[in-house]
C-alpha cells in the first residue's frame, strides 16, 4: 500500500500541489486524473521521488519514503516498475537489453534465467520474438508494452504508469489499459496512473483521484463518477461531446 | 558561476559513489573507452600527422641562418609536438568529437525521461553515466596523445623527406638531442587532466539539460566551449607548474 499525507509542491512562486492525502491499495487501479495543469505528473514525481515534496510524507507499506536517503531508498525502489509517458526506453539497447538491464544491475541470475525472465515478460505483453529490435524499430504501442514489460521484470509491488495512452490509437489504448489492469490483478501490484483518458478512466478505474487547482477535488471508484455532483469533475469527465452523450447511458 | 561550480562539484561527487555492480560498470567502461579511443583514432592521426609536418615545415623557415645547426629543428619541432600541439590541439579536437557527442547523447536521456527511468530503477544515474566516461577519458585521453606524439613527430620526417628543407637525418638527429623526460611527463599530465575536463564537463552540461531538441543543442555547445576554455586554462597552470 501506498499513502500519501498532505503532500504540497512548489516551484518558485508556482504552488502545484496544495495537501494532497490519499492510499493507494494493492491490487487496484488507482487513477489520478485532471485537467492539463492540475498537478497530476508532479504529484506522481513526487510519490517516485523524482521531486521531493515541499512539504508532506509519502508511506509506501508504512515505510517514510520521504525522509530515506539515496542508499536507503534502493530496496523500495527495487519493487518500483513505472512506464513513462514516452516509454523512457534505452535508445542504445535492444527490447531485450532494455528488459534485462535492471536484472543485471540487482539480481545475481544467471544470463540464461535473465534471458528466460526477458522472454517471459515479453510474451506477458504479446511482444514475443521482438528481443532484438531496437526501441527506434518499434511503434508507439510497442514500445509502451516493452515498457511495461522492462516494468514488470523486478516483479514489482507497485507500478507507476504516466499518461499510458498519449499518442496511442483508441485501441491500442484499450490494449494498454486491459494490459495494466490485468497485471495490477495478477500479481496484486498497487497500480497507480496518471491520465486524462475518459476510456481508462470508465474502463480500469477502481480508485480514482481527481486533482483541480493542485487539490484534491474528489475521490471515488468509476461507478461513481458518472453520478457525482461535483461541477469541475462533470465538467472534465463530460468535456467530450460522446462522454455527454453517452452520459444518460451510465 | 559559482552555482554552477557548486553542482559540478556535488554532480562529481554523486558520480563516484559507490557502483551498483562493478560489473555492469565495467561494461560501460570498456564500451566508452572504445567509443572515446578507437572512435578517435582516424581524426587524431590526420591532425597530428599533418601538424607535425607544417611543425617542421614553419621552424626550418624561421631559421635559415648558416650559424644555426640544422639539428636544431628537429629540436623545437620535438619539443612542440610534446607539450603543446599533440595534448592540446587533439584535446581541442576531442572536446568537439567526444565531448559534443557526451553532452547530447546524456541530454537527450535526460529530455526523453531515460535518466528519470534509471533514478526510479534505484540506479545512481550521475554513476553509471557519468564515471564510465570519466574513466575512459583519463586512460585514453593520454593514449591518443602518445600517438599523436609519434604521428607528429612522422609527420615532421615525411615532411623534411619530402620538401628537402632539412635533411632527415638532421632532422633525427635533432629529435634525439636534448631530449628531457620532463616534458613527456609534463604531456602526460595534461592530457590526463584534458581527458578529466573533456568528459566530466560535457557530461556535466549534458545532465542538466531541460527542455527539448534545441536545449541539447546548446547543451551540447556549451559543453565544448566550456571545454575549450578549460583545456586552454589547465594548459596554462600545468605548463607554468611543471616546466
Amino acid at each position: 500500500m501506498i499513502e500519501i499525507k498532505d503532500i504540497f509542491k512548489t516551484f518558485g512562486d508556482n504552488e502545484v500541489l496544495k495537501g494532497i492525502s490519499a492510499k493507494f491499495l494493492p491490487g487496484k487501479n488507482n487513477l489520478i486524473i485532471g485537467g492539463s495543469g492540475s498537478g497530476k505528473t508532479t504529484l506522481l514525481k513526487c510519490i517516485v521521488g523524482l521531486h521531493e515534496p515541499t512539504k508532506g510524507q509519502v508511506f509506501f507499506n508504512e515505510q517514510n519514503f520521504t525522509e530515506m536517503s539515496f542508499e536507503e531508498r534502493v530496496p523500495i525502489r527495487t519493487e518500483i516498475g513505472m512506464l513513462f509517458q514516452n516509454s523512457a526506453l534505452f535508445d542504445s539497447m535492444t527490447v531485450e537489453e532494455n528488459i534485462m538491464f535492471p536484472l543485471n544491475l540487482f539480481t545475481n541470475q544467471s544470463r540464461s534465467e535473465k534471458l528466460d525472465r526477458a522472454n517471459f515478460c515479453l510474451e506477458r505483453v504479446n511482444l514475443k520474438g521482438k528481443n532484438k529490435l531496437y526501441p527506434a524499430e518499434l511503434s508507439g504501442g510497442m514500445k509502451k508494452r516493452v515498457g511495461i514489460a522492462r516494468a514488470i521484470s523486478m516483479q514489482p509491488k507497485y507500478l507507476f504508469v504516466d499518461e499510458p495512452n498519449s499518442g496511442l490509437d483508441p485501441k491500442t489504448s484499450i490494449l494498454i489499459d486491459e494490459l495494466i489492469a490485468e497485471l495490477t490483478k495478477e500479481y496484486e501490484i498497487t497500480t497507480v496512473v496518471v491520465t486524462h483518458d475518459m476510456n481508462s478512466v470508465m474502463g480500469i478505474g477502481d480508485h480514482i483521484l481527481f486533482l483541480h487547482q493542485g487539490q484534491k477535488w474528489w475521490e471515488g471508484s468509476n461507478k461513481e463518477i458518472a453520478h457525482t455532483d461535483n461541477q469541475e469533475l462533470n465538467d472534465f469527465v463530460f468535456a467530450s461531446r460522446f462522454m455527454e452523450a453517452a452520459k444518460e447511458k451510465l | 558561476m559559482f552555482t554552477s561550480l557548486g553542482r559540478y562539484i556535488l554532480l562529481l561527487r554523486l558520480s563516484f559513489r559507490k557502483p551498483e555492480k562493478f560489473s555492469v560498470y565495467w561494461a560501460e567502461i570498456m564500451r566508452e573507452m572504445v567509443s572515446i579511443g578507437l572512435g578517435s583514432l582516424g581524426i587524431i592521426s590526420v591532425i597530428s600527422l599533418f601538424i607535425g609536418a607544417v611543425a617542421v615545415i614553419q621552424v626550418a623557415f624561421q631559421l635559415t641562418s648558416p650559424l644555426v645547426p640544422a639539428t636544431i629543428a628537429g629540436s623545437i619541432s620535438r619539443d612542440s609536438t610534446i607539450l603543446e600541439f599533440s595534448p592540446t590541439i587533439s584535446a581541442l579536437v576531442l572536446a568537439g568529437r567526444v565531448g559534443s557527442s557526451i553532452a547530447s547523447q546524456i541530454g537527450t536521456m535526460r529530455v526523453t525521461e531515460q535518466i528519470d527511468a534509471l533514478e526510479i530503477m534505484g540506479v545512481n544515474a550521475p554513476g553509471y553515466l557519468i564515471s564510465p566516461k570519466i574513466f575512459a577519458g583519463i586512460t585514453m585521453v593520454p593514449m591518443l596523445n602518445i600517438l599523436s606524439i609519434c604521428l607528429g613527430l612522422a609527420g615532421g620526417y615525411i615532411a623534411c623527406a619530402a620538401s628537402g628543407d632539412i635533411a632527415p637525418a638532421d632532422y633525427v638527429l635533432g629529435l634525439r638531442d636534448g631530449f628531457l623526460p620532463i616534458t613527456l611527463q609534463a604531456s602526460l599530465v595534461k592530457s590526463f587532466t584534458f581527458g578529466f575536463i573533456i568528459t566530466s564537463v560535457c557530461a556535466y552540461q549534458g545532465f542538466y539539460t531541460s527542455g527539448g531538441a534545441l536545449e541539447v543543442g546548446q547543451s551540447a555547445t556549451q559543453g565544448v566551449v566550456w571545454s575549450c576554455i578549460m583545456i586552454l586554462f589547465a594548459d596554462l597552470i600545468i605548463s607554468r607548474i611543471m616546466l
